[in-house]
């Protein structure tokens, strides 16, 4: 196991990445336990102390908490909060990328639009507002909510 | 596919990495605490100038050629050999011919000598007679997802047998300063995992001090919590896991675009193939490094720990002691 995953980024934050794509895809639903510490580090091959620091990121972030002599747990709430920051950063990390590609490209401003369309009613996709409610767009009846179910804790397993 | 040494002047690590000075004050409370630790023979400066700490309780990866010095350091902190300079603590004393502290080690590694008529069975019958936090269950346990011989005498295992029972009388010993000496070695993938599993599994459940020295970096980098890096016989890096991930990233591209975006960097290593390069640079990449590479069709990305110390092991280099001491630098 790397010390940084493909992407350079340091494992203890790949961890919190890994146990916030399980709030948001419900593998972890909110008021149950998630695996200890330890149980991560075994899993992932990592040191309990890089795989401690993932988890506090998430307790710092108020999205996991410890119930002493238990383990940890997802807050309430959690889910609706990741949501709602990935929501706003959708912008950010999807859009702005794809429009300079598009760009490099020598696409215009209409032809991207056009793809986005054509791509996003061909995948049957609808828009989760923040509350993890699909919301309808322009009246049509909302498609299935298209949250694609990450493997979770499979995932990392097979990272190695 | 060639690989060039790039002609850089001697190389300047950020202060995270640095090794502690030798005149920095011990540390009490330190597993082990080491201060301008030198080893010669003769003319022969195997080790010089090393000084670091390490933490009760950490998994320590000590990494570098070999040759560079990484046994000779191991047999130093555990008190085998002595120092021909420089002072050294384990657990707050020196620890040679210590008794108090040499209870409290466990060297392991594969080429170790055992009595000739010695099978199996007999070391895990005599190993807790010299070390008091002996797990005989958790020997036994071991020894089965080891497969080994109980019966067969030692002299006739092979290697990869021979590292499992290093790896038995290591991890059972539960010696709160373990020490892994290239533990792998003749060990297959599948015999490998086994023994990072129950490594991992054990350290969680009985916290210790472990150093242990590697070739196979790139399985076992995730366990380290601290990285030492030894290169002839000088410590050139001593970091924490997260900080010597962030030392290196690399560039890849065009070769004029990669030389254009890192001459004001550090460069380790540089590799070409026709038009390509790809340069593994010393530092993070900023704002700045990532509009060049976006403008340039350049692509930014990280370097594995074994990349890196390859990459380290490549470039012309000196600590920052020798620098101080106008020594030029050692490649």
């Amino acid at each position: 196991m790397a010390s940084t995953d493909p992407h350079g980024q340091p494992l203890f934050r790949t961890l919190a990445q890994t146990i916030e794509r399980g709030i948001v895809d419900g593998s972890y639903p909110e008021e149950t336990q998630i695996p200890s510490t330890n149980e991560f580090a075994l899993h992932l091959r990592i040191n309990p102390a890089t795989a401690n620091k993932g988890i506090n990121l998430l307790v710092d972030a108020g999205l996991l908490y410890k119930r002493r002599g238990i383990g940890m747990f997802v807050a309430e709430g959690a889910r609706g909060r990741l949501l709602a920051q990935r929501t706003e950063r959708f912008a950010e990390d999807y859009v702005d990328p794809m429009v300079a590609e598009g760009q490099r490209l020598g696409l215009q401003r209409e032809d991207i639009v056009e793809l986005v369309s054509e791509r996003a009613v061909s995948a049957g996709g609808a828009v989760i507002d923040a509350a993890g409610e699909p919301a309808s767009t322009d009246g049509r009846q909302p498609a299935e909510a298209s949250v694609r179910r990450s493997p979770g804790a499979a995932e990392a397993g097979g990272r190695r | 596919m060639s690989t060039a040494p790039t002609a850089t002047p001697v190389l300047e690590f950020p202060p995270t990495v640095r090794p502690l000075s030798a005149d920095a004050p011990m540390s009490p409370d330190a597993a082990v605490s080491v201060r301008g630790l030198a080893r010669r023979y003769g003319e022969v400066r195997a080790l010089q100038d090393v000084s670091f700490d390490i933490a009760p309780n950490t998994i320590c990866g000590l990494l570098g050629a070999n040759g560079a010095g990484k046994t000779t350091l191991m047999s130093l902190i555990s008190g085998q050999d002595r120092p021909s300079a420089g002072t050294l603590q384990v657990f707050g004393r020196e620890p040679f011919d210590d008794a108090a502290v040499l209870t409290q080690l466990c060297f392991a590694r594969e080429n170790q000598a055992y009595p000739d008529t010695f099978a199996v069975r007999h070391v895990l019958t005599t190993c807790p007679l010299f070390l008091p936090h002996w797990d005989a269950d958790f020997a036994d346990e071991l020894v089965e997802t080891f497969r080994l011989p109980l019966n067969h005498k030692i002299r006739k295992l092979s290697r990869g047998q021979l590292s499992a029972v290093a790896i038995v009388a290591g991890l059972a010993s539960r010696a709160p300063l373990t020490f892994l000496d290239e533990p792998y070695l003749g060990l297959d993938p599948t015999a490998r995992r086994r023994f990072y599993d129950a490594l991992l599994r054990d350290y969680a459940e009985h916290p210790r001090t472990i150093l242990m020295s590697t070739h196979l970096i790139g399985e076992v980098e995730g366990f380290f919590e601290q990285v030492l890096v030894i290169d002839d016989g000088r410590l050139l890096v001593d970091a924490s896991a997260e900080d010597i991930a962030e030392l290196a990233f690399t560039v890849s591209g065009p070769a004029k675009a990669v030389e254009a975006a890192t001459g004001d960097r550090q460069v380790l290593e540089t590799h070409r193939i026709g038009g390509l390069a790809s340069a593994v640079v010393l530092g993070t990449p900023d704002a700045a490094m990532h509009r060049r590479a976006a403008e340039s069709g350049l692509e930014i990305g990280p370097v594995g720990l074994q990349d890196l110390i390859a990459a380290l092991g490549a470039a012309p280099h000196g600590s920052a002691e020798a620098r101080a001491h106008g020594q030029e630098a050692t490649r």
